[in-house]
């Protein structure tokens, strides 16, 4: 343990010591250097935690009321840390190339960010008593504030950087008020020693799901996303949609860990609001134009899956069916660890086109894979795991949620039937619409001919840049193999953190464990039969001729790269078909001549839950402070005498 | 343990799969009062094509020459996992159900992708409304799939089909009816059959599936069109297995009866092609909510035992 937290306070020093490098270059590959040497004790201890099954854990006294300082890795600790260590590690390589454009400024400030941010969530998991959690995700909180906010001179990145603020510190507050209540039950709030949720446990549960969820951002909690992920720096939006929701995710589970029992609702809760992040996410994704922006969405839809798995989980556990808690919180688990590798990917990925085209308008850019083919290399790898194509990452989460749902349907009665078809109809959905979104996003951006002169001249990313992306591709195509060889670990978590499973578990997790060897059995046989067909094809191609021609144009003399289908041509049908959830508008002016000169349209879709729900609210409460402005009048003796004022109000009522 | 039938299953669709075109185009001619092309014509123009050069076009990169390669082989995956008319197969496992349909993902994925490569905006549209449909039919497949897993306890392609027998039938025939007819609009609409798809007009505006092939060209194409022919043979076989009552049959008995119900599927399929106008694309959609809903009756109709 001393080992993890000498690792922790490395990289939190290296961060420090950065601040005072002149050298924006050397500056963030001194951080990254921290970030990549303080981890490795953490990743050599996880992975023996892993493997052993035995936690470890340190309990030092503090004089802090309810607090201590508590940590332990357990598995499940152990498995997030892992995805910290991988994403942090890849995203400061990528940012050592991504900032090499602003070496005029001085890079110490978010190189210093960076490592605590990276430092903050190493402790969020690890953290086993309330203060100190909120500590840590506080750290963690504001120190992804100021990354957001590192291109301040832009209007927009300064009000995604507020809109994010208010957000994470709502979803604080809940957490708050959930230690608070936690903490009045058992008088302690160290997670070992926390029992006692009383009749309220259901009012706990929400408070926790809130306010994780605003971080995890589940629908229609997810307000921030959208706004703060195109803001920040490309390896900032890596780290964050990769690693840093996940600790919503990772909360959930913690609280349901320590409660002592499940509701059958919280299982029907989760699952539908699964199913609208899910929907809802994938469909806003489809219809953005904004690259970054779609992938925060997509974030989303991911977020949606992982809890349809969680919420498939519960009612397992509240029912007393095996299958479902073993193949619901595996499934959440692993497609938790793989969205964290191909989400970092992708967004890395946008980060090297915007940063070689200098625009992340999909409509503006295309052909990028003839000046960028590293990068468009990556891109598709990740493109396909997000998808769940089969010899990818990305197919076993899903493919373990849909083999829990199927199992369950056979095994269970009709109570357990209706969650699970609805789980399979929302995941098959949700499935053929992500393959339409990405198929969308490297089909028009990186296929095709360029839609403008700076994607035609852009250049590949930089050798760093693609190094740190090759990690997280180079693991999605590991996991696709591999993943036989993991999930015994992922299930023996599962069983740890559902302490209230019921009867004979065994025939579950011996089928659990067993289940992968055919998936990749399958694989391979499809690399040796696309190696064959490849063969087969170049030796009938030998001799013959290879001829290179325009695409077929229908005699048409002078098609232009505009003639092209476009992004948002690409999605129409599916957007308009879904136009009444979408508030998808656009304008466009009515043609007719019969030779027209010129045509427009003009497309948008606003954030539904931003704006008839958050935007009216936020509205009125600014009309209703603006009433009690009265009591502001900016001079520091009248604030000293309210909160004398409110002290001695709160001790009357104490008193009373 | 492998033996004679887990070989001869995949061996059947490899070779068989193109005739099912050839029939169905013969079925076609018939209707129309021609004779029609050979039904053995898939062959022969797989033959011709794999004879032949091949034209890129220079906006195109390497994802346009790996997509054929790519398409056929996930697809020539599938057919080692549905059984025709036997218990077993090489490939198959308990959940492989879940495996065709991503399999048959790939193959979308890479397809969708391959025709953008061109640039061509009559591809784009293809590849568009590929995308939207498949999107609308994969519900309707997943919950047909877990209608029939339901009826049987099962969930393998072997152990659904080997448990339907005759006293299935009469038991059941609610849920195997509406699976079937579920599965056949599924079937109509991946394949880019009609009343989804025109396969026959080539270049219009309202093509899917044959558009997004329109800059492939000699084995290329060949590796495409043979692709499509499995993936049809797959479908029907999907389709057969939940009709046939294979399960009370000898081995040597069922798997000529599922051959032969495949090639009534593809006669099926011409009739409906001869009888029927293609739907305007704003009503494909309606037709596929048509097919989710019945594979929904279905389930709860198996929900019932």
């Amino acid at each position: 343990m001393s080992a993890v937290l000498a690792g922790i306070i490395f990289v939190i020093l290296t961060g420090l010591i950065s601040l005072f490098i002149r050298d924006g270059k050397n500056c963030t590959r001194f951080g990254a250097a921290g970030i990549i040497a303080g981890f490795i004790p953490v990743v050599i201890v996880a992975v023996n935690v892993l493997c052993s099954g035995a936690a470890i854990s340190l309990r030092i006294p503090w004089q802090v009321p309810y607090g201590s300082f508590y940590v332990e890795i357990d598995s499940l600790s152990a498995l997030f840390l892992m995805a910290i260590a991988v994403s942090c590690s890849a995203a400061a390589i990528y940012g050592c190339g991504y900032m090499i454009s602003y070496k005029d400024r001085r890079l110490g400030v978010p190189t210093f960010f960076f490592n605590m941010l990276a430092a903050g969530m190493a402790m969020v998991v690890m953290a086993r008593n309330g203060v100190l959690f909120l500590v840590a995700w506080e750290i963690m909180s504001l120190a992804s504030y100021f990354l957001v906010t590192f291109d301040d001179e832009h209007e927009s990145v300064r009000q995604a950087g507020w809109i994010y603020i208010v957000a994470t510190h709502i979803g604080t507050a809940f957490l708050m008020a959930f230690f608070v209540m936690v903490g009045k039950y058992n008088g302690t709030l160290d997670f070992d020693r926390i029992g006692v949720f009383g009749r309220e446990a259901s009012v706990l549960f929400m408070l926790a799901l809130v306010g994780f969820g605003t971080k995890a951002g589940i629908m229609p909690l997810h307000v921030w996303l959208p706004e703060a992920h195109p803001a920040a720096p490309s390896h900032i939006s890596a780290v964050m949609s990769g690693v840093m929701i996940k600790m919503g995710i990772y909360g959930i589970i913690r609280t349901i860990s320590i409660m002592p029992g499940v509701e059958l609702w919280w299982g029907w809760l989760l699952i539908w609001l699964g199913i609208i992040s899910g929907i809802l996410g994938i469909l806003f994704a489809l219809a953005q134009h904004d690259i970054k922006r779609m992938l925060a969405y997509s974030s989303v839809e991911n977020i949606g899956i992982i809890l349809i798995g969680l919420g498939l989980g519960i009612i397992g556990i509240a029912s007393g069916s095996n299958v479902l808690v073993i193949f619901g919180f595996a499934g959440a688990l692993l497609h938790t660890i793989n969205h964290s590798l191909f989400k970092s990917l992708l967004f890395m990925g946008a980060g090297a086109v915007a940063h070689s085209t200098g625009t992340r308008k999909m409509d503006l850019l295309g052909g990028l894979i003839k000046g960028m083919p590293k990068t468009a290399m990556v891109f598709v790898i990740g493109a396909a795991a997000i998808c769940g194509i089969p010899p990818l990452n990305g197919f076993f989460g899903e493919f373990l949620l849909y083999y829990g749902s199927f199992a369950a349907i056979l095994s269970d009665g009709v109570r357990m039937a209706v969650p699970t078809i609805t789980a399979i109809a929302a995941l098959a959905l949700i499935g053929g619409l992500a393959l339409a979104a990405f198929t969308k996003v490297f089909g028009i951006v990186f296929l095709g001919q360029a839609r403008t002169a700076e994607a035609a001249n852009a250049k590949e990313a930089h050798w760093e840049m693609i190094a740190a992306m090759w990690i997280p591709a180079g693991l999605c195509l590991a996991v696709g193999i591999a993943a036989p060889l993991l999930l015994p670990t992922i299930v023996r978590i599962v069983l740890q953190i559902t302490p209230a499973v019921s009867g004979d578990i065994s025939t579950a997790v011996s089928s659990a464990n067993t289940i992968f060897w055919p998936v990749v059995i399958s694989s391979l046989s499809f690399v040796v039969l696309a190696v064959t067909i490849a063969i087969f094809r170049r030796r009938l191609l030998r001799d013959r001729t290879v001829a290179q021609s325009v695409t077929w144009d229908c005699g048409y003399a002078a098609p232009t790269s505009r003639i092209q289908y476009t992004a948002s041509s690409f999605s129409q049908p599916i957007v308009s078909m879904f136009r009444d959830i979408l508030a998808w508008r656009f304008k466009t002016k009515r043609i007719t001549e019969l030779f027209p000169l010129q045509a427009q349209f003009e497309s948008h879709t606003p954030d539904i839950s931003s704006e008839y729900i958050y935007r009216p609210v936020f509205k009125w409460i600014d009309k209703f402070m603006g009433k009690m402005r009265w009591v502001q009048y900016g001079i520091v003796q009248v604030y000293v005498l309210y909160i004398a004022i409110t002290l001695l109000i709160l001790l009357m009522w104490k008193l009373k | 343990m492998i033996n004679f039938a887990m070989i001869l299953q995949p061996v059947l669709g490899i070779v068989l799969a193109p005739m099912l075109l050839g029939v169905i185009n013969r079925v076609k001619a018939n209707f129309a009062g021609r004779r029609g092309q050979p039904v053995l014509q898939p062959y022969y123009d797989l033959r011709r094509l794999l004879h032949k050069g091949v034209v890129y076009s220079s906006t195109t990169s390497w994802i346009f020459k790996a997509m054929p390669v790519i398409c056929l082989s996930a697809v020539l995956l599938t057919v080692f996992i549905v059984p025709i008319g036997c218990d077993k197969t090489l490939l198959g496992f308990n959940g492989d159900l879940i495996l065709v349909a991503y399999l048959l993902g790939l193959m979308r994925f890479f397809l969708v992708i391959g025709a953008l490569d061109t640039g061509s905006s009559f591809e784009g549209m293809g590849a568009s409304r590929e995308v939207q449909f498949s999107a609308l039919a994969e519900p309707a497949l997943f919950i047909a799939l877990a209608a029939m897993a339901r009826q049987t306890s099962s969930i393998s392609f072997s152990g659904i089909f080997s448990a339907i027998t005759p006293a299935v039938w009469t038991s059941n025939c609610a849920t195997l009816l509406l699976a079937a007819a579920a599965m056949i609009i599924v079937l109509l609409a991946e394949n880019a059959r009609i009343p989804v798809d025109d396969p026959n007009t080539h270049l219009e505006l309202t093509m899917i599936h044959e558009v997004m092939a329109l800059d492939n060209s000699g084995p290329d194409l060949a590796f495409i069109m043979y692709g499509a022919a499995l993936k049809l043979w797959i479908f029907a076989a999907i389709l057969v297995g939940i009709i046939v009552p294979c399960g009370a049959m000898s081995l040597w008995l069922s798997m000529p009866i599922a051959v032969a119900a495949i090639f009534v599927v593809a006669i099926l399929t011409g009739i409906v092609e001869s009888c029927m106008a293609r739907l305007r694309l704003i009503y494909v959609p309606h037709l596929l909510f048509a097919a989710i809903a019945l594979a929904i009756l279905s389930l709860v109709f198996a929900l019932r035992n």
